[in-house]
């Protein structure tokens, strides 16, 4: 990985932007983004929890399960680590932040079977990254799923008002902005990429 | 529950009317970004089922045994222990496979499907039932993967699992928009509009 800290947060943020490169995260980004206010809010959370996870993955990996043996376990491991992280993210937001507890709470459940938090530390491990590469991976990855959600979720505003054919209303119509929004990434695949 | 639905609603109600990913519109990652072509999608489709089929026989085993407050937890591991083994093993007999599936395999963990089933139904039924409620939904995402892998494969370089379908010609320059991210979003725009269009699901 000859990459410098700049271009991994390019890579991650753009030319391989998580949902409309890799397919990572596809259930948020078509369930939440019917508004832009949600998006904002879901992305905020993504933001948090994907930083959290990354250090407390990567330190684990690091640390414990490859010392000992044990990196079979790190399926199983990763996702009981999101799925304790995000609630105790929640348990403390309410607790002592309040302001960030009612923007971004009702988001927070849905972050556990989000499988973007899960794949960013998958990819940590896979890549070899340092922490430092590893944090700012999670930043790129974070920021370019907020940049897809909420381009879309504008574009999906526009849309309700749009005529649109029975069959295509709904679904069919986000997909196919998607495919037009993803098109226009693909632009990117041209500069540097990480894989 | 007073009209018991019958076994074979069960097994096949998943494969259209409750099909996973273009009814139910969950499971939709592997759906878009292993569907290359045919036989990753197949593979893909394989891999899920597996661990889908599995855990709902697991879960509805112990199902008696398990306090409601943490039953969320438990199915994670179940559902992990499962797809540990499935990595392993195409990781040992499938190496090319794997490769192409990459981080997708691992993922299967949070995949909607599998999660939801134990909930809705594994959770409360028996083992034979959960059985065969995992096989049709396994059936029904396997369809639609299927489906996925071979219009794309078809299009984007003009075979189908690797042997030439249409004439070299087009193979020689295919429309490569099919095999890349943003024919998969359209691809899966216009199954959808024809599903709604058919008016299955309703």
């Amino acid at each position: 990985m000859k990459l410098n800290p700049g271009q991994i947060f390019l890579a991650a943020f753009l030319v391989n932007n998580i949902i409309l490169m890799r397919f990572i995260g596809l259930c948020p980004f078509f369930g939440v983004s019917t508004s832009v206010s949600t998006s904002i809010g879901m992305s905020a959370a993504v933001l948090f929890v994907m930083l959290l996870a990354s250090w407390v993955s990567w330190v684990l990996y690091h640390a414990m399960l490859l010392p000992l043996g044990l990196v079979f376990l790190r399926t199983a491991v990763f996702i009981l680590v999101i799925a304790a992280l995000v609630q105790f993210v929640e348990m403390f937001l309410k607790r002592y932040i309040r302001n960030l507890y009612s923007a971004m709470g009702i988001y927070l459940p849905l972050i556990t079977t989000n499988c973007a938090i899960l794949a960013v530390t998958f990819f940590n491990i896979n890549y070899n990254f340092n922490l430092l590469q590893a944090t700012v991976f999670a930043l790129g990855t974070a920021a370019g799923f907020a940049l897809a959600i909420i381009l879309f979720a504008a574009i999906r505003e526009r849309l309700d008002d749009a005529p649109i054919s029975p069959a295509f209303k709904g679904y069919p119509i986000a997909f196919i902005g998607a495919a037009l929004v993803s098109l226009a990434f693909m632009g990117f695949t041209a500069l540097f990429g990480i894989s | 529950m007073n009209s018991k639905p019958s076994r074979i609603s069960y097994l096949t109600s998943g494969i259209i009317k409750e099909n996973p990913t273009l009814i139910l519109m969950i499971g939709l990652c592997p759906t878009l970004a292993t569907t290359v072509t045919a036989r990753d999608a197949l593979g893909m489709a394989a891999a899920a089922s597996f661990v889908l089929i599995c855990s709902n026989i697991a879960i509805s085993a112990i199902r008696k045994l398990v306090p409601d407050s943490v039953r969320i937890p438990i199915f994670i591991i179940i559902i992990s222990t499962f797809v540990t083994i499935i990595d392993y093993v195409m990781q040992a007999y499938q190496p090319d496979l794997y490769r192409v599936l990459g981080v997708f395999v691992p993922l299967i963990v949070v995949n909607c499907i599998i999660l939801g089933r134990a909930e809705a139904f594994a959770y409360h039924h028996g083992i034979f039932d959960s059985f065969l409620d995992g096989l049709g939904k396994s059936l029904g995402f396997t369809l639609v993967l299927f489906i996925m892998g071979s219009l794309r494969e078809l299009f984007g370089a003009g075979t189908f699992f690797g042997s030439p379908v249409l004439p070299a010609a087009y193979r020689s320059a295919p429309m490569l928009f099919a095999i890349f991210p943003p024919g998969a979003f359209l691809l899966i725009g216009l199954l959808k509009a024809l599903v709604n269009k058919l008016g299955w699901g309703r």
